[in-house]
């Protein structure tokens, strides 16, 4: 076996660990739980509205879209979140000491929140199949949309989680990313925003998990409420291919850069800061 | 001499270094923008040998400590670790190293054995016929005492046991060449002398060990060898027996004649007190010689250096000892 090929090999059996963990701990499972609780209500509320111009449930439409913003947001937040945080207790600079652990550090990292959104989506969809009318899966679109989104969004979720050094000053991040939430048309029809709103949307991987997720949901028909009145689908696979691309080049250099400034000292400063922030 | 530790080092199955040095630091110089930490520091460590870096806190040990481990870039000088310069070292390199980092929070998740057989895994293709990596997850949990907590969750481990657990992390696979940085810092007497009986075994093991420390008590318990860091150079080098003779230039002795109390500060007892038996004879009682030791004359360098006069402590300091 090649160091390489070990350290792969490593990085997948953390990432399974690190999911078995999570699913064992109340506290983690519960941080997964609580906002999939928050949508299930919303939409039990929504399902007797309609989507405008159509007798479609609204909460049968919100349901691909919250799936999609939580896909963006398990690649984007959660990864970002815990390197913050595994830069500040140590764990990369653990990685670094180890041969080719950053390797598997990352494979590690990415199977962990990969499956986790997984696993927390899968919370949401199933408790909607039997609440929600109306849905029509596709289960090839959802599959690839879902690949694809992770793909977009992880190594943007790296190269934010390299940037800062205090896991709690990552919060500044949520604040642009709530308000893409909000005009990319996931509670809210996009095609009701002005329209520089909508160009604006369009360039984020937001939007495009959304719509993705709705064109592997609903019944081709609604397709008319979008923009263009189509699903989109070559559109989708190029503005989340193009983000994957892009993120996949920038990621591997932010990360190295990142982690060739940790160090046992940068580690037990951070240590310092955090402790007096405690007592 | 080299041709030795050029044959064990082979024997060890690592690539020999040069001269069969496994450290080799030859002037090397660390600026943070204006400030100088390090202004040239020399030293060397062969295989197997327990090394301590001793010095003030301050004085720059992290540093030179980083700058070997490779997570450091040195601002000038040569630096061989295990034959090859730590800012260029691959991975085959790394994986000769250990290193016990000051941990904190991390892998609390994990369970003592679970942690040490996942990062055992990456050690497994470095293996040689010689060395057999990476170390058992069962046997190194035994090695460091952790046995009955073996399955125990690393948040819920005491400060002590963590410790043990760091160097477990440090040791798993099998490194040729282990650092240890402030490795008792926080310790209780017990865990110390737990810790002090681990790194005995390892030194047994032919493992070279380069510690640092800010406690004498501990390099001279722990080390075959002393290094004094102060004012960014080594100050002094060699084994606490050796420190402590450089440093006896002045013996105070004390004396009684006819139940008269005396005191004398020599640099030669000896004559002194020969002396003092052909001058006095059987007249002589409650004789006391005393030489100042290597920890007398390091807490008074340690005592200026903290409070602020670097220089004049480092020079006074070499005075003594020359």
């Amino acid at each position: 076996m090649t160091p390489t090929s070990a350290a792969v090999r490593a990085g997948f059996a953390r990432g399974r660990a690190e999911i078995r963990q999570t699913l064992t701990n109340s506290q983690d499972l519960w941080n997964y739980l609580f906002p999939t609780l928050i949508f299930l209500v919303v939409m039990f509320f929504m399902r007797d509205s309609t989507v405008p111009g159509t007798t479609f449930s609204l909460g049968s439409r919100t349901l691909p879209s919250v799936i999609g913003m939580g896909i963006a947001f398990g690649g984007l937040v959660t990864l970002m979140m815990s390197l913050a945080v595994e830069r500040e207790d140590g764990t990369l600079l653990r990685a670094k000491a180890v041969p080719n652990g950053m390797l598997g550090y990352l494979i590690g990292k990415i199977v962990t929140v990969s499956g986790m959104t997984v696993v927390a989506q899968t919370f949401v969809l199933i408790p909607s199949l039997f609440m929600l009318d109306g849905i029509s899966m596709d289960w090839f679109t959802l599959i690839w949309v879902l690949a694809l989104g992770l793909v977009a969004t992880l190594p943007l979720g790296a190269v934010a989680g390299s940037l800062f050094s205090n896991p709690r000053n990552s919060g500044l991040i949520m604040l642009p990313v709530m308000g893409l939430v909000a005009i990319s048309g996931i509670f809210y029809p996009i095609s009701a925003m002005p329209e520089w709103v909508q160009g604006v949307a369009q360039v984020f991987p937001i939007y495009w998990l959304g719509l993705g997720m709705r064109s592997a949901m609903l019944p081709d028909g609604l397709s008319a409420v979008e923009i263009g009145e189509s699903w989109r689908h070559l559109e989708t696979l190029g503005v989340l291919g193009a983000w994957a691309v892009a993120g996949l080049v920038v990621a591997p250099m932010v990360l190295r850069r990142m982690a060739r400034r940790e160090s046992g000292s940068s580690v037990a400063e951070r240590r310092e800061k955090a402790m007096q922030r405690v007592t | 001499m080299a041709v030795v530790d050029h044959a064990e080092a082979q024997a060890r199955g690592t690539e020999p270094a040069t001269g069969g040095n496994v450290l080799d630091v030859r002037d090397l110089r660390m600026r943070y923008g204006t400030k100088d930490v390090l202004t040239g520091v020399n030293f060397t460590a062969h295989p197997g040998e327990v090394v301590a870096l001793l010095g003030p806190n301050g004085a720059g040990k992290t540093t030179t400590i980083e700058i070997l481990e490779g997570f450091r870039m040195r601002s000038a000088g040569e630096v061989s670790v295990l034959g090859i310069d730590p800012a260029h070292g691959d991975e085959n390199w790394r994986a000769r190293l250990g290193v016990v980092l000051q941990s904190w929070r991390d892998h609390g998740k994990w369970k003592v054995r679970e942690l040490l057989q996942h990062l055992g895994l990456y050690y497994a293709p470095y293996s040689t016929d010689r060395i057999t990596r990476p170390w058992d997850a069962d046997e190194l949990v035994a090695a460091v005492g952790l046995t009955e907590h073996a399955d125990k969750k690393i948040s819920r481990l005491s400060g002590g046991q963590r410790r043990r657990l760091d160097v477990a992390i440090g040791i798993v696979g099998r490194p040729e060449l282990l650092f240890l940085d402030e490795p008792t810092a926080g310790f209780d007497p017990e865990a110390r002398r737990e810790f002090h009986d681990l790194v005995h075994k390892l030194a047994d093991a032919d493992t070279t060990i380069l510690l640092t420390t800010h406690d004498l008590d501990e390099a001279e318990k722990l080390a075959d060898r002393i290094l004094i860091l102060a004012g960014g150079a080594i100050i002094a080098d060699g084994s606490a027996d050796e420190l402590a003779r450089k440093m006896s230039t002045e013996a105070e002795v004390k004396w009684t004649v006819d139940g008269q109390r005396f005191v004398h500060s020599t640099t030669d007892a000896t004559e002194f007190v020969r002396q003092l038996f052909s001058e006095h004879d059987d007249q002589l009682s409650d004789l006391e010689v005393r030489r100042a030791s290597l920890e007398d004359t390091y807490m008074a360098m340690v005592r200026q250096f903290e409070s602020g006069k670097q220089e004049d402590a480092v020079r006074e300091f070499e005075v003594v000892t020359r």
